[in-house]
């Protein structure tokens, strides 16, 4: 066998956690009517604050902090352009993913390769030997399981709380949603910047946790996977789940088809995870009306108060 | 005399260019259902508004209960007593009907207590709802009826409804009437919104009536005529549009076993969809919005392709076809939605004209826009059907709506079309520019064209169709002759209640 299963799982959890984070951090923003596609962007700038932070002060816990804070500055630039300005969504969320991987270069300038405190696993040692489940179950870091219990605190707010439906309903309808009273801009202002955050958050765990390392442009397009991921799983958390193991196993195998040298080249396994996306995409889009059902209905149109 | 529950003194509301309330003073007793009437744009809306809580007036005051009442908000508003039930549904189409109630009210109960009060109180007012089903696969009248009770589950002192019967069946007015009455004699207040004369001479116990912004009179709808109150609402006496009648010529549309699956999730299908239209004749479609018009004329107008041979322009099989094709062999169709169907929003007169009428009138050469002639088109278009506009290079976002659809149907109008298929040509447009289309119409029919009505106005339908039908969730009634039909057999024909029913033990389920 030249690919060990169990390796596998454990490396496709870990390699689909910055994807889950990413996604699930856009999909409360587009449930809120906004479709922001800037995440690659504020990845990136959360993947160096995060490292910059870890190199300074040598704690974990302030890095994954300073890559929220990070991604929420930058994505609080989006909301003030989009929700107070009323620019075009879409040509913001291109320019602030632009403008990440720019500004993520300078603020990164000189911090590549500094050695990083380590990511303990939360679980102890004897539960990582159970064999087989022991390694995939427990053998991570505590980020991995909060991305998990992420997906679930969103999928209860946006299910069974009220201010899940005033989010949903404001994505539905803003024209509806104001004349009720709601407070349109102001809600979709905290979803944009909660998705600032987890992409942030994000963008940390994969230079802290995951690579130990800033290296320019490291997420490689990670923030479009994620932005693919919110359609593929038609704006349901829990099918975002599946929809990131999926992604990350294709990333994690084709990683392990290259070490084990079969004969494809390695451009294309390296491009797989991609043409995958556009695959899926294509099949899910093909059915419109299914699309059409769950997507929110006011995703990427303009909120003018007065009109 | 009771001393009113609602009181405006002195209502002031201008915009950029107009003034939309002038000094609108009008009181409210309790029990009482009071008419705002007027024209569209005389301000109605704008008043309603500041009551709500969504527009803060310039000048004036309000009070409630004898004292000063200025909500900052809708929710203060609610909070106060006052619910409101809007013109165009301010429903989630992807939500339930009991979540789209929670989001109209203040303290929502438990989700399960909800859907328990829900049936409650709707079966109290006989306006039976399952709050499971999804707002999306509800018809226009049960739609309404979710707004109603999100409204009656706050216990309102005032109620306030704009223009609710404009999407309903006679029969459906018959129960929202009946509700209002039953509502009125608990003791609440409605204030309700309307330009149908005879629904306010049947419903209400007084009347306000605005124009151009000002209060131009108040009155006791029971004793004065319907026409009074038209002469006082508009400030001249309208002239019904007229022709003389010719006997039919040829078939000119025939359509035959015509099924389409709509696009969208929340699309009618149109189910063998049968007609044929003749020479010099009006074929009149009646029928609530949302049974099939959009999808009937985007069939008819080639947006949707069909299999050739369901539609037949003169024996020619057009089915297949696009717009442009259809045009160039004389089929034009007018749609409803002025600003982004009918109309592009951000571009000019000019431009507009050329977007249709290019094929008819050639206004291209060797596929380069010959502005000169287009521009004289545009003019041309303008003089004819008195468009008010500065001029043929005015984005047609800055017309108001009786202008940009008196534009919209003069440019196909012009075209000298064979058949002219028009869905809600007057839709909120005011009375002497809907008088002003539907001569135009008629004078195209006169002039040998077939022409298809399809509007939701019954009144409109029945003066100027020869033939009329009914569209109802898909489906086309066979046509009858529109002279004699009574109002109650158009309601039949539109499938009457559209299975709606007063609140029996069966309805209930």
């Amino acid at each position: 066998m030249i690919v060990d299963p169990i390796s596998l799982m454990v490396a496709l959890i870990v390699v689909s956690t910055p994807l889950l984070l990413a996604a699930i951090g856009e999909l409360v923003v587009e449930k809120s009517g906004v479709l922001n596609l800037g995440v690659e962007g504020m990845m990136i700038i959360g993947a160096v604050t995060g490292y910059i932070a870890a190199v300074e002060t040598g704690s974990v816990t302030l890095a994954f902090v300073a890559g929220m804070i990070g991604g929420l500055l930058l994505s609080s630039i989006f909301a003030v352009l989009t929700q107070l300005l009323l620019s075009n969504q879409v040509a913001t969320g291109l320019a602030l993913t632009l403008f990440g991987l720019g500004l993520s270069a300078l603020l990164g300038v000189g911090y590549g390769g500094t050695p990083m405190p380590p990511v303990r696993d939360i679980f102890p040692q004897v539960m990582q030997d159970i064999p087989v489940i022991g390694p995939i179950l427990f053998g991570h870091s505590a980020m991995i399981y909060l991305a998990v219990l992420l997906v679930a605190a969103v999928w209860y707010v946006l299910t069974h709380t009220r201010a899940g439906l005033v989010l949903r309903a404001v994505g539905e309808s803003h024209e509806a949603a104001h004349a009720l009273g709601y407070k349109v801009i102001r809600i979709r202002m905290l979803a944009i910047l909660f998705g600032g955050a987890c992409a942030g958050l994000s963008g940390a765990f994969l230079s802290v946790a995951r690579v130990q390392n800033w290296i320019d442009g490291m997420t490689a397009g990670a923030g479009w996977i994620a932005l693919a991921l919110v359609v593929f799983a038609s704006w349901k958390p829990w099918r975002l789940l599946i929809g990131a193991y999926l992604f990350g196993g294709i990333a994690a195998l084709q990683l392990r088809l290259q070490a084990a040298e079969i004969g494809v080249p390695v451009a294309l396994l390296d491009a797989s995870p991609y043409l995958i996306t556009i695959l899926v995409l294509a099949v899910i889009s093909s059915d419109k009306s299914r699309l059409a059902m769950n997507a929110p209905a006011a995703l990427g149109k303009v909120f003018h108060a007065s009109s | 005399m009771t001393s009113p529950l609602f009181e405006t003194i002195g209502l002031t509301k201008a915009y950029p260019g107009v003034v939309a309330n002038d000094d609108v003073s009008f009181a409210i007793r309790p029990g009482e259902i009071h008419a705002l009437l007027g024209e569209n744009g005389a301000g109605k809306s704008t008043l309603v508004k500041t009551i709500y809580g969504l527009v803060k007036p310039d000048a004036g005051e309000m009070l409630f209960k004898g004292t000063v009442y200025a909500p900052s908000e809708p929710r203060a508003a609610r909070a106060a007593g006052v619910a409101m039930v809007f013109q165009h549904f301010s429903l989630f189409e992807a939500l339930s009907v009991a979540e789209n109630i929670a989001l109209g009210m203040e303290n929502p109960p438990k989700p399960r207590d909800l859907a328990a009060r829900i049936t409650e109180v709707s079966a109290q007012y006989g306006l039976p709802l399952d709050p499971d089903r999804l707002v999306g696969d509800l018809s226009a009248g049960e739609r309404q009826r979710v707004e109603i009770i999100r409204c009656l589950l706050q216990d309102p002192k005032l109620l306030i409804m704009d223009e609710p019967t404009s999407v309903l069946t006679p029969q459906e007015v018959e129960i929202l009437f009946h509700t209002l009455r039953k509502l009125r004699d608990e003791g609440t207040a409605i204030l309700y919104i309307s330009h149908k004369l005879d629904e306010i001479r049947a419903l209400c116990d007084e009347a306000t009536i605005l124009r151009l912004g000002k209060v131009v009179a108040t009155c006791t709808p029971r004793e004065v005529s319907a026409a009074e109150m038209a002469e006082l609402m508009v400030g001249k006496s309208l002239s019904r549009p007229a022709r003389d009648a010719g006997a039919p010529g040829e078939v000119l549309l025939h359509v035959g076993g015509l099924s389409v699956t709509p696009a969208s999730p929340f699309g009618t299908p149109l189910r063998h969809i049968g007609f044929e239209v003749r020479a010099g004749e009006v074929l009149g479609i009646g029928g609530v919005a949302g049974n099939g018009q959009d999808e009937l004329l985007a069939a008819l107008s080639g947006e949707t392709r069909v299999p050739p041979r369901t539609i037949l322009l003169s024996d020619t099989p057009v089915g297949a076809m696009g717009p442009n094709k259809r045009r160039a062999l004389g089929l034009l169709c007018a749609p409803e939605e002025r600003l982004g169907h009918a109309a592009a929003p951000d571009m000019t007169l000019t431009e507009n004209a050329v977007l249709t009428a290019r094929v008819r009138q050639q206004l291209d050469r060797h596929g380069f826009v010959d502005w000169g002639s287009t521009r004289d088109y545009a003019a041309k278009i303008i003089e004819r059907f008195d468009v008010r506009t500065p001029g043929t290079e005015v984005a047609a976002r800055a017309l108001s709506g009786g202008n940009l659809q008196k534009f919209v149907i003069g440019r196909e109008v012009l075209q000298n079309p064979k058949v002219l298929v028009v869905n809600q040509p007057t839709w909120g447009v005011d009375a002497s520019a809907a008088a002003a289309i539907r001569q135009a119409l008629l004078d195209l029919a006169t002039g040998g064209a077939a022409v298809i009505v399809i509007s939701q106005d019954l009144d409109e339908l029945l003066e100027i169709s020869d033939r009329f039908c009914a569209l109802n969730e898909g489906r086309l009634s066979a046509p009858r002759p529109a002279r004699g039909l009574s109002m109650e057999e158009v309601g039949l024909m539109l499938g009457g209640a559209h299975d709606m029913h007063e609140a029996q033990p069966e309805a209930a389920e």
